[in-house]
């Protein structure tokens, strides 16, 4: 049917003055765009297939390449774009729900856009971090209310567990199977070497990574992929996960393609099946039962490692939050609807959730006015995009940022969104042998650490002209915050004025 | 001496460093120039491929080289390690190329093969280092000192 031809999305243009037929492009094209044709002696591209990951245009060694939206359009409609045209001319055709990746790129409001930050000027003098200590250290858990004292009048110094940071930056959950071994490695040994953590996801851990394990969060979710009791005793932590922000109330599905072997161990399921997370956990109904399942984990691993409860942030994200912190959980990690995924339905990606900006805003505030804020450290996750939101989302009340968009930017990833193909051209979002081996590790680890050194320095610099040298006087310290062309609503629920007040 | 090392697992089979090694052996400044007007050299690096491993392969310079041995112009001398070749006294015979047990020595198909030509390290052109390790884009070939002479 006619209706079933689709325009290409890109179009691929190349500046035949300066392409030198190296086939560059074409050996590296996992999507087989590029072939160069003997009869012309020519470069040729087939265009429908190229998803715009940029990979051929980097490595030309002449620059002939670049890739431009495809012109042909169909009637244009401020109602109905032509993608969603498009749409609904493939769901016709398959029958299929749609599928995503990466986080919700629709035209919603931003907020991190509409805050801004503040700088001493006269009074307080601004500090140079260059010259003076800034402390960018940060402890994740419960906090002692109080100070408590033993019958001989001793001063009572049991703490709770904690996770122990160089800078308030972890790397989000991304599980190996989504992404591939050698993108785990590059996040392994970055997270060792900056003094922080990163997280295996639900696919479990690799048996190489057990050596990490001073600096890997353990994810246990509803899937319970991997997860055994030495690799509960390896984790730093343990992050039950009830929700993503990329998908919330969505389990998770891995197609049995990407289960190879590797992948079929690590996860403790046969090679080749699909591997299904229950959108629910079947044993979580209530607090209570999180409640179990929280003190089974610490039961399991001798009350040693702090338990993170990562959920969605939905409508009433700061109730739950406020049942999470009287659960037992030492840290709550909440992630917002512009989160990053390997794979989920559009529709859910596109239309579920709310901004972390507001959630976070609305946690740390209900547990405040129920005076529980030290029973939990809060971790902001669902795109923080540089160092500024990062300040911005300390001084909403987070103790600590995730960052999983920035980390595969780090890697080389360009954000084609089309990791549910399996086929990334950049070795991250693949198990395809050929293609994991473009990301080499020893580039790829080194990257993210100055990637996440550079935002620490920023972190510093923004801290300094506020006049600030702790992370712990910027948190929840909303006062530094000011809001911009934001109504009365927002800027409440964000607890912050308007510029200019 | 600083060598060129391989590393068969991060080898992506581009080729690429086949083709900036052509062009830094060109004498030309501009690669499209170079590649355009013909004046491209024949590359000194070959990639082999198969079964999912690829690996770069060029002059190892060894330190006591058969190909000199066995050069019957006196074409082929190693200069502080690096192993160079005349093309003027090169006459074609081919004996380096059968001696070299890494299959190094390539024939220089530009000329007919006239002569033979090889790696020498980027140390006659001007690409100042090797050009093939410093354009690698997955640091599959690297140019270090790992003692070894
Ligand atoms: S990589 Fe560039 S120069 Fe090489 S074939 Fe492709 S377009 Fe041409
Ligand atoms: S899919 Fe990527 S590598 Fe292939 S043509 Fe498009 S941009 Fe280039
Ligand atoms: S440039 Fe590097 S990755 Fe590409 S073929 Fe040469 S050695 Fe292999
Ligand atoms: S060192 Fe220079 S001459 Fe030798 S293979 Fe590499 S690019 Fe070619």
């Amino acid at each position: 049917m006619p209706v079933n031809f689709f325009p290409a999305e890109f179009e691929v243009v190349r500046n035949s003055d300066r392409c030198i037929k190296c086939r560059a492009c074409e050996r590296q094209c996992s999507n087989e765009v590029h072939i160069y044709d003997a009869d012309f002696d020519k470069m040729l591209s087939r265009d429908n297939q190229c998803v715009d990951c940029q990979r051929c245009v980097s490595i030309c060694p002449v620059s002939a390449l670049k890739i431009v939206p495809n012109e042909n359009a169909f009637r244009k409609s401020a109602n109905y774009s032509q993608q969603l045209m498009i749409e609904n001319y493939r769901q016709a055709g398959s029958g299929g729900v749609l599928l995503s990746s990466m986080g919700n790129p629709q035209d919603y409001p931003v907020y991190w856009d509409k805050i801004l930050i503040n700088a001493s000027q006269v009074t307080n003098p601004p500090i140079d971090p260059l010259r003076e200590p800034m402390e960018t250290k940060v402890f994740l858990g419960k906090k002692p209310a109080g100070i408590k004292k033993n019958p001989d009048g001793s001063i009572d110094t049991h703490t709770e567990p904690y996770l122990e940071l160089n800078m308030p930056i972890l790397f989000s959950a991304m599980s190996y199977g989504s992404i591939s071994k050698n993108a785990h490695e590059s996040l392994a040994r970055a997270a060792t070497e900056l003094g922080t953590y990163y997280n295996t996801g639900e696919g479990g851990l690799h048996k190489d990574f057990y050596q990490y394990g001073k600096n890997t969060i353990v994810q246990v979710a509803s899937g319970r992929f991997g997860v055994f009791k030495d690799y509960l005793d390896t984790g730093a932590a343990i992050e039950i996960k009830m929700g993503q922000g990329a998908k919330p109330g969505i389990g998770g599905h891995l197609p049995g393609a990407k289960i190879r072997e590797d992948v079929s161990k690590t996860r403790m399921i046969p090679m080749g099946t699909d591997a299904i997370s229950p959108a629910p956990h079947h044993d979580i109904y209530s607090i209570e039962d999180l409640r179990q399942l929280i003190f089974s984990l610490k039961e399991a691993t001798e009350y040693k490692k702090p338990v993170i409860v990562k959920v969605a942030a939905v409508h009433n994200v700061a109730a739950i939050a406020s049942g999470i912190a009287r659960s037992g959980a030492d840290i709550i990690a909440i992630d917002g609807f512009r989160g990053g995924t390997g794979a989920a339905p559009t529709r859910i990606r596109d239309n579920v959730g709310i901004p972390i900006e507001l959630a976070l805003a609305a946690v740390d505030q209900r547990l405040r006015d129920e005076g529980i804020r030290n029973e939990v450290s809060i971790i902001a996750a669902g795109s923080v995009r540089s160092s500024a939101d990062a300040v911005k989302a300390i001084a909403l009340g987070a103790d600590a940022v995730y960052i999983g968009t920035p980390a595969l930017l780090a890697l080389g990833c360009h954000l084609c969104r089309s990791c549910h193909s399996g086929k990334c051209n950049w070795g991250i979002a693949t198990q395809r042998p050929d293609l994991v081996k473009r990301l080499n590790p020893d580039v790829g680890y080194q990257r993210l650490v100055n990637l996440v050194n550079a935002w620490n320095h920023e972190i510093k610099e923004i801290m300094g002209g506020m006049g600030i040298n702790s992370i712990e006087a910027l948190r929840g310290n909303r006062l530094m915050l000011r809001g911009i062309g934001l109504s009365q609503k927002e800027l409440d629920i964000l607890g912050i004025l308007h510029a200019g007040e | 001496m600083k060598r060129v090392y391989v590393n068969e697992d991060r080898c992506l089979g581009c080729h690429l460093c086949e083709t900036y090694c052509a062009f830094a052996n060109s004498g030309e400044t501009d690669m499209v120039k170079a590649f355009k007007t013909g004046k491209d050299a024949v590359p000194r690096i070959r990639i082999e491929e198969g079964d999912g491993i690829n690996f770069a392969v060029q002059c190892r310079h060894c330190a006591d080289p058969l190909c000199v041995k066995g050069c019957i112009a006196g074409a082929l001398s190693v200069n502080n390690g690096v192993i160079e070749i005349n093309h003027d006294k090169c006459v074609g015979c081919y004996t380096c190329v059968l001696s070299c047990p890494y299959g190094c020595i390539v024939i220089d198909y530009k000329n007919g093969g006239r002569t033979v030509t090889k790696c020498e390290l980027c140390t006659r052109n001007n690409a100042g280092e090797p050009a093939c390790a410093a354009n690698c884009i997955n640091r599959a070939i690297v140019f270090e000192e790992r003692g070894e002479d």
